[in-house]
């Protein structure tokens, strides 16, 4: 039995190295050449500055963007840093909510939410993604229904008529690949980089 | 429920099977030594490697010879990655400037990945360096995928020799599983990944002001090498800590259909295999229709029940099924069929949370681990956990025909079986054993994220998907304590190895027995009854073991959500 030391130590390093040291440097070298855009994480810049990245949620709040889903991500409590604060959107620690269905947490929030935003839009029924969070908090896209849905009250914050923003929704909805896989959806971050592009009303 | 959903899950199992035999072709050349399209550019590499380690690739081992190397693997694996992660602040690549990671928490991960479990008690971008995830975590990811597998192949061998002692050579085994299978499929699989967003690269987390003028930190790193053999691996442990939900994990609804495909590439491939080296490849399909019979029932279930959605929000007027703890761009079929498959194998990742999944769907991934992983299952692990039911199952068509049992050939005896059941017996024992014990540990009780049964149910799956070496989790649990640190690695590691002993026992007691033919009076082991006596026994034996734990945990949660009932934390 002695005798299998020699190569299980032999074999652990040059495996190790093979697979964890020159197997990622040289995928980085690659991805670097042919794909530099998404190898940096598909960041998105306006005026010289990176505000986000495409596949990256982030926190909308004013009423003249359109909002993504809830997103249940934390923080490190500033003042203790045993404990957790809500920070919605912190891309340098992803999760969800993880409530379990039959949690009143998870019921009193979704009927909070959906009662604020019925305020903004009492005609059409609340869409689910809306109302509930992501698994990552990071979500970037809603669905089409979601978009619309906040049609009414965009179009009043930025006095703009509803059809121009519904036009807007449909150029940026993604279908299906091939009609099959996924869901179709809407980036928010270049739908609402797209409405501030739009002259005002 | 959509029309287009069914179709993506029946795309899904037509491309699944046309890769198996391609794929088990090419593993069962690899195993045999023979000669290959790779072999100009790999060959000198691998012929370094046995020269410095003295090893003799011609010179086989015993089954215990070869279970014992593969301990000292490990033994050396866990003891790189555990001084990786408790110096990580003092070496280089960690832009981020992570300190060192808890001993206790240091030592679960260790463990969680030196067994293909990948659990997450740390949170990826929030706890490790670039160094541990590549050298660390990547190449673990690499080394106890191939160790399932050669394991596996070391089993299958058993059935396929006869009369010899020696069931292979571990070293030689796993060299060749690493260079010829694992990294040639990684190198394009990671590269593809990248083109569809997944970042690359060695620089800090990138800062952004958002167009409301927040601030926003985006890690980033080298995340696709990692998810390639994550996947393909059924290793499952994330580079970030919403895993595979995470857009830097998974961007696209092409991503993630692909990382359904390669959870179950090597696994299937391993029943062609098996078929392959018995010399009848029909033994390797009626074993994968085993599979595919049970895969195909948990995903119809799971994706039922989540496309039904939650009743108590349906009630408010809401309607699109289940998307708490989903992302849009898989929407319910994607997130579904995602959950079925990474808990039929033993990989772990998760695009979706199953803490949020109904009681009922959330309960399918929950059985699926429980049956022992073997739909598919881990790569290696589950071909050899299935041939484990396969064992018990021919025992007890023998005892009710009164003859003893054969399989592909070889007379299966009281040794075999008794080993099977070790194996078989240990799952339960685990995690039964340490979800009663953390029931009585109030710090254990208080790290629950829900109250009433459901959270019950999140302990009840922490430790059942770190004995069964899956890796997911009902999240909202934290499981970074002292009590689920400790626990769970020796769940994990009683899981893990308290399988593979008995295993390869079995191995070598086959490799030794002679091969007899058929004949009229062989039960035939490639039909309809074959299948569904291997299905019932499975059936059987884990409802047996598990039933009574899940009526405590999903089954009265759903049955107070038809009732109206809500649990509130106090």
């Amino acid at each position: 039995m002695l005798r299998e030391i020699r190569p299980a130590i032999v074999v652990l390093v040059a495996l190790t190295l093979i697979t964890g040291f020159a197997y990622p440097l040289a995928i980085t070298g690659i991805a670097r050449l042919i794909f530099p855009r998404q190898a940096q994480g598909s960041l998105i810049e306006r005026d010289g500055r990176v505000i986000g990245s495409e596949l990256i949620g982030q926190e909308f709040a004013s009423a003249k963007y359109f909002h993504g889903r809830p997103s249940a991500t934390t923080a490190p409590d500033p003042d203790d840093s045993t404990k957790t604060v809500a920070a919605p959107y912190n891309a340098a620690n992803s999760g969800g909510s993880n409530l379990g269905p039959s949690n009143k947490a998870l019921i009193d929030r979704v009927r909070s939410d959906m009662e604020a935003l019925k305020k903004d839009n009492p005609s059409t029924a609340v869409p689910i993604d809306l109302v509930t969070t992501s698994a990552s908090g990071l979500d970037p896209d809603i669905s089409p229904e979601a978009a619309l849905f906040q049609v009414p009250r965009v179009a009043k914050a930025r006095n703009l008529p509803e059809d121009r923003l519904r036009q807007l929704v449909a150029a940026h909805t993604e279908g299906r690949l091939l009609g099959l896989l996924g869901e179709p959806r809407v980036n928010v971050l270049k739908l609402n980089l797209a409405l501030d592009k739009l002259p005002a009303g | 429920m959509t029309i287009t959903g069914w179709i993506q899950i029946l795309v899904y199992c037509a491309i699944t099977i046309a890769i198996m035999p391609v794929l088990g072709g090419y593993m069962t050349h690899v195993f045999n030594g023979e000669r290959n399209l790779l072999s100009p550019v790999l060959r000198p590499v691998e012929a370094i490697i046995y020269r410095f380690a003295g090893i003799d690739e011609r010179r086989e081992q015993s089954w215990l010879i070869y279970t014992v190397g593969m301990l000292l693997f490990h033994v050396g694996g866990f003891l790189i990655l555990y001084a990786l992660m408790r110096l990580q602040a003092g070496l280089p690549f960690n832009p981020a400037g992570q300190g060192a990671v808890a001993e206790d928490l240091a030592m679960n991960t260790a463990m969680s990945f030196i067994t293909n479990t990948n659990w997450q008690n740390y949170g990826g971008e929030s706890t490790l360096s670039y160094l541990v995830q590549m050298l660390g975590l990547t190449h673990q990811n690499f080394l106890s995928a191939a160790t399932g597998i050669v394991l596996a192949v070391a089993l299958i061998r058993g059935f396929a020799r006869h009369s010899v002692q020696t069931v292979g050579n571990f070293w030689v085994d796993m060299t060749r599983c690493t260079l010829y299978i694992l990294l040639p499929v990684c190198i394009p699989y990671a590269l593809f990944l990248v083109w569809q967003g997944i970042p690359q690269t060695l620089g800090p987390y990138v800062d952004a002001t958002t167009l409301e003028g927040a601030k926003q930190t985006i890690a980033v790193g080298p995340v696709a090498s990692q998810i390639a053999i994550k996947m393909l691996g059924t290793n499952g442990g994330g580079f970030f800590n919403a895993n595979a939900a995470h857009p830097f994990e998974n961007p696209t609804a092409l991503s993630n259909y692909v990382q359904m495909i390669s959870i179950f590439a090597i696994g299937a491939a391993l029943t062609n295999v098996f078929g392959r080296m018995v010399g009848n490849q029909r033994q390797g399909w009626a074993v994968f229709a085993v599979m595919g019979v049970l895969f195909l029932v948990g995903t119809a279930a799971c994706y039922l029940a989540e496309a039904h959605g939650n009743d108590l929000l349906n009630a408010l007027g809401l309607t699109g099924g289940n998307m708490e703890g989903k992302e849009v761009r898989f929407g319910i079929p994607g997130s579904a069929l995602f959950a079925v498959i990474t808990t039929d194998a033993s990989c772990g990742a998760v695009n979706a949370m199953h803490d949020s999944f109904t009681a009922l769907g959330g309960m399918i991934p929950l059985i699926n681990i429980e049956l022992g992983e073997i739909i598919v299952g881990g790569v290696g692990s589950g071909m050899y956990g299935m041939l484990l039911f396969v064992i018990i199952a021919m025992f007890i068509a023998g005892l009710m025909v009164g003859r003893t049992p054969e399989y592909a050939g070889k007379k299966i005896e009281a040794k075999e079986v008794k080993m099977a059941m070790l194996a078989v017996l240990i799952l339960p024992l685990m995690y039964l054993g340490w979800t009663a014990v953390a029931m009585v540990v109030p710090s254990a009780v208080a790290s629950m994220n829900n109250p009433g049964p459901h959270g019950f149910t999140e302990v009840l799956y922490a430790y059942t998907s770190q004995t069964g070496n899956n890796g997911s989790a009902f999240a909202g649990l934290n499981g970074n304590t002292l009590f689920y640190n400790i626990t769970g690695a020796i769940a994990m590691g009683v899981g893990r190895f308290w399988m593979i002993i008995p295993t390869m026992a079995i191995a070598g007691s086959l490799a030794a027995k002679k091969s007899i033919p058929a004949s009229a009076g062989t039960f035939p082991t490639t039909g309809g009854l074959f299948i569904g006596l291997v299905v019932g026994v499975i059936v059987i034996v884990g409802g047996l073991t598990f039933f009574p734990a899940l009526a405590l945990g999903p089954i009265v949660e759903q049955l107070a959500i038809n009732a109206g009932t809500l649990f509130a934390s106090n």
